[in-house]
């Protein structure tokens, strides 16, 4: 090597050595992955609507708690998979009759003004959670956490002072139920449990959520809110695990149409967004990296009118069978959704934690079989060609209820030839006709509170307030009760599916799926989370 | 004529209150409320909230207690829905946008639908007219609603000129595309009514005795004919620009403006009953005001109208 050569690859090699370190620094790395980021971390994503709330004792739709997510922490939080991860709460302990719960707060958790995130302030949250004074319109979620007294204080009965929850000292609180609950410590995930701040709400009022005035302590803090057009938080430097905060600012979107937001995406407007009905199959062949399918905790279904005075064609057992038997959900799953939903046999989500999906015979069997078994049941049942059934099949206003609902009329009409009525009605006309029984067949979605089966198979129960069929059956009921405070409720579901299969007193139709347009460049997305509860703290975004 | 306005305010108050009752009536005759959902909540539970908001108050209470809000306080409530929110906050964030985009619509429907039907009526039955007519009734026949996604699709999809939607406190960006979406069909109509009201008046005794006296065109026009003209148009502008400047849902949802059009429109699926009556009494009010307005310029422009 001549001493110019030997130059020449010195300085390349510093050159080279130099920019690399230089890039590195400019672009910092990912502490575990090591991967390199981007130098913009600011996440933008698509909401349908603007949320009713964004106080944690207010809050009420799944898009508002993602929100809520961001700003406020409570005792736990989700992971990736949708396990138990610490929030404020480090551990707890449970006594021996699983009804007193003793969670160890951290002593770092702050508020953003400074302030000590105590265990006062979730007694305080707790409470005014369930005072009669708020009305919060998910009061009934403390109800179902068996919190003791919960019910009573809703009701004004008992004064809040009385509910089953004290701050022993300022990093312990003392949780006591009503019965036991197995997934009592994954409900504390919920937003409603979140802690709220006891000066900032007194100071003032209901207009603590705006910006400027909210105090929070989640890894980000309100900065703007137009309503019905953005909502703005940004790292919130309270934040006790800030320094693995990396996504600086993320904004939510509120875009009413869904084609305008998939649009807005395409144009680099976005980092998430809804894939519009029927698209999921050319988006995801067009870009395969960015169209994504996962479960979502809810099921789709129709529900027979089994009130005393209800129409009595849907009365007969058989009826109801047959109807089952003859919808081909692999038709509605495959063609008419297109979404990567999943075909349901059963009333319980599929991807539901710790559920085992029971071997309902009509699963396994062809759908030529099924169409069969459904012919011979509609017969005896006394319908037949001569005497055709007419059915009422009613459903809420949208595009894709209307397609599933002809889809479905159309599978009765060959295989039985049923005669159906299809009526659309308005979203809140439809609510009331359900509830107050003026339907024959009727459209329904049930979505998980909380990622254990019961979410679901509780609505199946005699006096459930959900039970909008009416279904009355004591072994559902027993069954169901048992459940409760069984460690292992598997069997005790199996049959309740069982029965449903049996009774039809529902149809189960298809299991959701969410499908959406990620960024590609957006790492750290909890695909594997049922609830689909993700943290805007765990995202990332990499260098292109 | 001052005598005339005054009349006319006092007929506006009872017409108001029939506004008001008659809203109330119809809202609480549709079927469901706004605390009903897929979920019904537990009877506790609702209890509280139609304590709360006084709904567990019999229904001639509710009203007098609204309408003694409104007119002692100016306070239209908290909204239902959007429960971090007041019907002033929704209307005090709303209303800026839509009256600014429906500002900007109204100036470029009125000029360009003006010089439209009068460059139409004067040169009638040349190409000019074709052209004039062809763009009206094309303006006319896209509605907004197809309109919006065609612009979003061209100018930020595939130029990448315009944000797709957004407001950030009325940038021009963030107006063109919303009110040229809301302006053409209103600049169709009023193109329309401007050529055939022009060529009406054209034909009449006195445009022909000035053109025979030897005026120039021009100065006939301007001078004799615009004022009869413009008559039919601006009783059909005094309704237009209240549907203008309190907004479109469909420019709401397609560019998300969070303007009023949006937020009328979900109250009434919503059921959030002060967040309706709070927008009706809005357009109620305006709609009353402008037309006032209307009848005091026709009686400025036409010198035989006399109150």
């Amino acid at each position: 090597m001549t001493l110019r050569t030997k130059l020449l690859a010195t300085t390349s090699a510093v050159l080279i050595a130099t920019t690399g370190a230089l890039y590195a620094d400019g672009h910092a790395t990912h502490p575990e992955t090591g991967e390199v980021l981007a130098s913009d971390q600011s996440f933008t994503y698509r909401d349908l609507d603007e949320s009713p709330s964004i106080d944690p004792g207010m809050a009420e739709d799944s898009a508002g708690g993602d929100i809520v997510r961001d700003l406020f922490e409570g005792l736990y939080n989700q992971d990736a998979s949708g396990s138990l991860a610490p929030g404020v709460a480090l551990s707890h302990t449970v006594s021996d009759d699983n009804l007193t719960y003793t969670f160890t707060l951290r002593d770092n958790a702050k508020w953003s003004n400074g302030d000590t995130v105590t265990a006062g302030d979730f007694e305080y949250a707790w409470k005014r959670a369930a005072s009669p004074e708020l009305a919060s319109p998910y009061s009934w979620f403390l109800e179902i956490m068996a919190l003791e007294n919960a019910s009573e204080v809703i009701a004004g009965d008992l004064d809040p002072s009385e509910l089953g929850v004290t701050a022993i000292d300022d990093t312990t609180l003392e949780v006591r139920l009503s019965q036991p609950l197995p997934y009592f410590p994954l409900m504390l995930t919920h937003y409603t449990t979140f802690p709220v701040p006891q000066a900032t709400i007194e100071e003032h009022g209901t207009d603590w959520t705006k910006p400027g005035n909210m105090v929070s302590n989640g890894a980000y803090v309100l900065t703007e809110h137009v309503p019905q057009e953005r909502l703005v938080r940004e790292r919130n430097e309270m934040y006790w695990d800030n320094e693995n905060t990396i996504i600086e600012k993320v904004t939510s979107l509120v875009i009413n149409d869904e084609n305008v937001a998939l649009t807005r995406y395409l144009a680099g407007e976005l980092d998430r967004t809804h894939v519009p009905a029927g698209q999921f199959p050319r988006l995801s062949a067009e870009f395969p990296d960015q169209a994504v399918s996962v479960p979502e905790a809810c099921s789709y279904y129709y529900m027979f009118n089994l009130r005393d005075g209800a129409s009595e064609d849907v009365q007969d057992v058989n009826v109801r069978r047959a109807l089952s038997l003859a919808v081909d959900r692999d038709i509605i799953v495959e063609n008419v959704l297109a979404g990567g939903q999943k075909p349901a046999y059963t009333f319980t989500h599929w991807a539901t934690a710790g559920f085992e999906t029971p071997d309902i015979p009509k699963a396994s069997m062809t759908q030529a079989e099924r169409n069969e078994m459904a012919v011979e049941l509609m017969t005896e049942a006394g319908y037949g060609p001569d005497n055709p059934l007419e059915i009422d099949l009613v459903y809420n206003t949208s595009d894709s209820h209307k397609s599933v609902a002809v889809a479905i009329s159309q599978m009765w009409k060959q295989t039985l030839g049923v005669e159906t009525v299809l009526a659309n009605q308005e979203w809140q006309t439809f609510l009331e006709a359900r509830n107050n029984g003026d339907f024959e067949v009727a459209r329904g979605g049930w979505c998980a509170d909380y990622n254990e089966a019961s979410t679901f198979l509780d609505l199946m129960q005699s006096e459930s307030g959900y039970n909008d069929s009416k279904f009355v059956n004591a072994e559902v009921d027993a069954l169901m009760e048992e459940a409760k405070t069984s460690n292992n409720a598997q069997a005790n579901y199996d049959r309740v599916e069982e029965i449903i299969a049996e009774e039809a007193p529902i149809i189960p139709i298809y299991h959701y799926a969410s499908v959406y347009m990620y960024n590609e460049n957006l790492e750290g997305w909890p695909f594997e989370n049922f609830q689909q509860q993700w943290y805007s703290k765990d995202l990332y975004k990499i260098a292109e | 004529m001052l005598s005339f306005v005054v009349r006319r305010l006092a007929v506006a108050i009872p017409t108001l209150l029939i506004l008001v009752i008659l809203s109330f009536i119809l809202m609480y005759a549709a079927p469901g409320g706004p605390f009903n959902s897929e979920r019904p909540l537990p009877p506790e539970v609702l209890a509280n909230i139609e304590a709360k908001y006084g709904l567990d108050q019999p229904f001639w209470k509710q009203i007098v207690n609204y309408v003694s809000g409104v007119v002692t306080s100016f306070d239209f409530g908290p909204s239902f829905q959007y429960k971090d929110r007041s019907v002033n906050d929704v209307i005090a964030q709303g209303f800026p946008v839509t009256l600014t985009y429906g500002f900007w619509s109204f100036v470029v429907a009125v000029t360009i639908g003006v010089s439209l039907g009068v460059a139409a009526a004067i040169k009638q039955n040349t190409w000019i007219d074709y052209f004039a007519v062809g763009i009206s009734i094309g303006a006319q026949v896209l509605p907004n609603f197809v309109m919006a996604p065609i612009l979003l699709l061209v100018f930020t999809l595939w130029l990448g000129w315009l944000p797709g939607g957004g407001w950030s406190g009325g940038q021009w960006q963030f107006l063109i595309m919303p009110v040229i979406a809301l302006s053409t069909s209103y600049m169709a109509s009023i193109a329309r009514i401007t050529r055939s009201s022009m060529l009406e008046v054209l034909n009449t005794n006195f445009i022909r005795t000035a053109q025979a006296k030897g005026l120039p065109m021009r100065r006939v026009i301007w001078r004799h004919a615009m004022k009869p003209t413009i008559l039919p148009v601006l009783s059909y502008l005094g309704p237009a620009f209240v549907g203008m400047i309190t907004g479109s849902v469909i420019i709401d949802v397609f560019f998300s403006t969070g303007g009023i059009g949006q937020f009328f429109v979900n109250s009434a699926f919503n059921r959030d009953y002060s967040v309706i009556m709070g927008i009706t009494i809005l357009v109620g009010t305006l709609t009353i005001l402008f037309n006032l307005v209307v009848d005091i310029l026709y009686a400025w422009i036409d010198p035989k109208i006399r109150y």
